[in-house]
């Protein structure tokens, strides 16, 4: 948790302090405050559309033990499994913040990333697989197949824990 | 290298440095937002957990990144005194965040104090890189090689559908935060500022006055970054921006061209008469200085004051902080006797050789 200090300074004082306080992300209002906003106006309308269900307020992240209100309050989780914990109330605020995107679409991590990506390109290829195989394309099919054949053969691999 | 080297020094070399449109964009700046799998986020983890990531990242540190840029150094918060801590904040090394919980808080610089990796700020890491002028695609190279060095050995929290896992949900995704320093002289003056700022928000992108706010900043020196960091790739955010920031600069240059010819003997008298306060005063404050400098700077740029070296604005800005001021003087000094060292420093500085008149 974040702890609040008042200070009562002159204007002098005040002016110097402030010089102090030039980076981005300093104190004062932030993005941070702007956010704790709006995730409290989305949490309001949760409640009233879900009285049957416990409220999302007290839930608690089983990692961290942070609750829905405690981000509420402070804009931030408390680690990487709230966003699985919290994921219902996620893709709502993340609209709001970055323009109505919800996933990710830049880089993937090298190394434990490298199974991500094979699975993404093998799902991909399968796509193509059956768009070919409906269009009787089946030259361009079996190509296709033995690429995914040799990709899923690389994925068991590092699944397996095996580097390439 | 050394401590000593990081706090005495008050030139990085991105303040040195002869970037791509100099005149305009001071420099730029790549931030990476990264956390370490399995390890409980900054704004709750225990000390323990703070002291072994510091550790994890110590070890990874014994090796050098790449010949080219070296080993970093690693300095814990609670070392320093609280001075240093000040000076390294004011030459935008680390953020005043990082000090505020500093036992648990370290950092990590390269010699040319390009790179700066603070550890255990909101997010485990964050990977800041710095060079001058624009250049943002450059830096956000460095950025990418730091970034694949350290996953290396460390894994990230990451999830395939979110991506990069950030304290913060405004830094999920990618968690880059892309950002120029410009100095905006000519929209300032030609009053141009409250039109093309909310032009600027309405694109994604923040603006705001690097020591001070909105359309009052300090000095003319504006920092715009973007505020977007999930489902757009690290390529499309750094070539957006940059493609604003060329407009703004072709605005600003603008702006420029057309106070020289409709008020040259105004923009002339308004430029030497802060070069003539900047080199008499005695006494000054922080924000007479800045608009002064930011004057002084617009003459150079111009052609006005000749035999002056242009990163006097990015010298005279860091210089003239409280703690820099501090540290020349050897000790604490109270806001009256800054405001007199101020002034001498700056006469110092620019009396190293007298201008001449066009």
């Amino acid at each position: 948790m974040e702890k609040k200090t008042e200070v009562m300074i002159c204007e002098k004082c005040a002016q110097e302090k402030g010089e102090m306080f030039m980076e981005a992300g300093g104190p004062g209002f932030s993005i941070n405050n702007l956010l704790a906003g709006l995730l409290n106006m989305e949490s309001n309308i949760q409640q009233t559309k879900a009285n049957a269900f416990p409220k999302t307020e007290e839930r608690r992240c089983p990692h961290c033990h942070r609750s829905y209100k405690e981000f509420v309050h402070i804009g931030k989780f408390g680690c990487a499994e709230c966003y699985k914990t919290f994921n219902e109330q996620l893709n709502p605020i993340l609209k709001r913040v970055h323009s109505g995107n919800t996933a990710h679409i830049g880089k993937i991590p090298k190394r434990i990333g490298g199974t991500i990506y094979l699975r993404k390109q093998i799902l991909d290829l399968k796509e193509v697989l059956k768009v070919h195989i409906d269009q009787e394309e089946f030259e361009k099919a079996a190509e296709v197949r033995d690429k995914v054949r040799s990709l899923e053969k690389r994925y068991d691999a590092q699944e397996g824990g095996e580097e390439l | 290298m050394s401590l000593e080297k990081f706090v005495e020094n008050a030139l990085s070399s991105w303040m040195n440095a002869e970037g791509p449109e100099i005149d305009i964009v001071l420099s730029s700046r790549i931030r990476l937002a990264r956390n370490f799998k399995d390890f409980t986020f900054p704004t709750s983890f225990s000390n323990e957990e703070a002291k072994e990531i510091i550790e994890l990242v110590k070890k990874r540190t014994e090796e050098e990144v790449t010949p080219e840029i070296g080993k970093l150094e690693l300095l814990e918060i609670d070392q320093l005194q609280p001075l240093e801590k000040r000076v390294l904040v004011e030459k935008h090394l680390i953020s005043p965040h990082l000090v505020e919980d500093s036992a648990k808080s370290a950092c990590l610089l390269s010699e040319n104090e390009e790179i700066s990796i603070m550890i255990n700020e909101e997010d485990h890491l964050r990977i800041q890189c710095l060079m001058s002028g624009l250049q943002l695609k450059e830096t956000l190279k460095i950025a990418n090689v730091l970034d694949d060095w350290i996953e290396e050995s460390i894994d990230y929290a990451y999830d395939e559908e979110r991506g990069y896992l950030t304290s913060c949900p405004t830094n999920v995704g990618t968690g880059l935060r892309a950002s120029v320093m410009m100095h905006l002289p000519g929209l300032v003056l030609t009053q141009q500022m409250n039109n093309i700022i909310p032009a600027i928000n309405q694109l994604g992108l923040v603006v705001r006055g690097i020591y001070g706010e909105g359309s009052q900043a300090l000095g003319n020196i504006f920092q715009i970054s973007n505020q977007i960091t999930l489902g757009k790739s690290e390529r499309d955010i750094v070539e957006d921006l940059t493609s604003v920031v060329q407009q703004i600069i072709a605005q600003e240059r603008s702006a420029r061209d057309a106070l020289a010819r409709t008020s040259h003997i105004q923009l002339e008298d308004r430029i030497f008469r802060s070069y003539g306060i900047l080199s008499n005063a005695r006494i000054i404050e922080t924000k007479e200085a800045a608009t002064c400098i930011s004057d002084v700077r617009l003459g150079i740029d111009l052609g006005y004051i000749k035999n002056i070296s242009k990163s006097i604005l990015n010298e005279l800005m860091i210089l003239t902080q409280p703690g820099f001021l501090q540290k020349y003087a050897g000790g604490p000094l109270r806001p009256h006797e800054r405001d007199i060292r101020r002034a001498a420093l700056i006469r110092e500085r620019l009396n190293f050789t007298e201008p001449s008149s066009s």
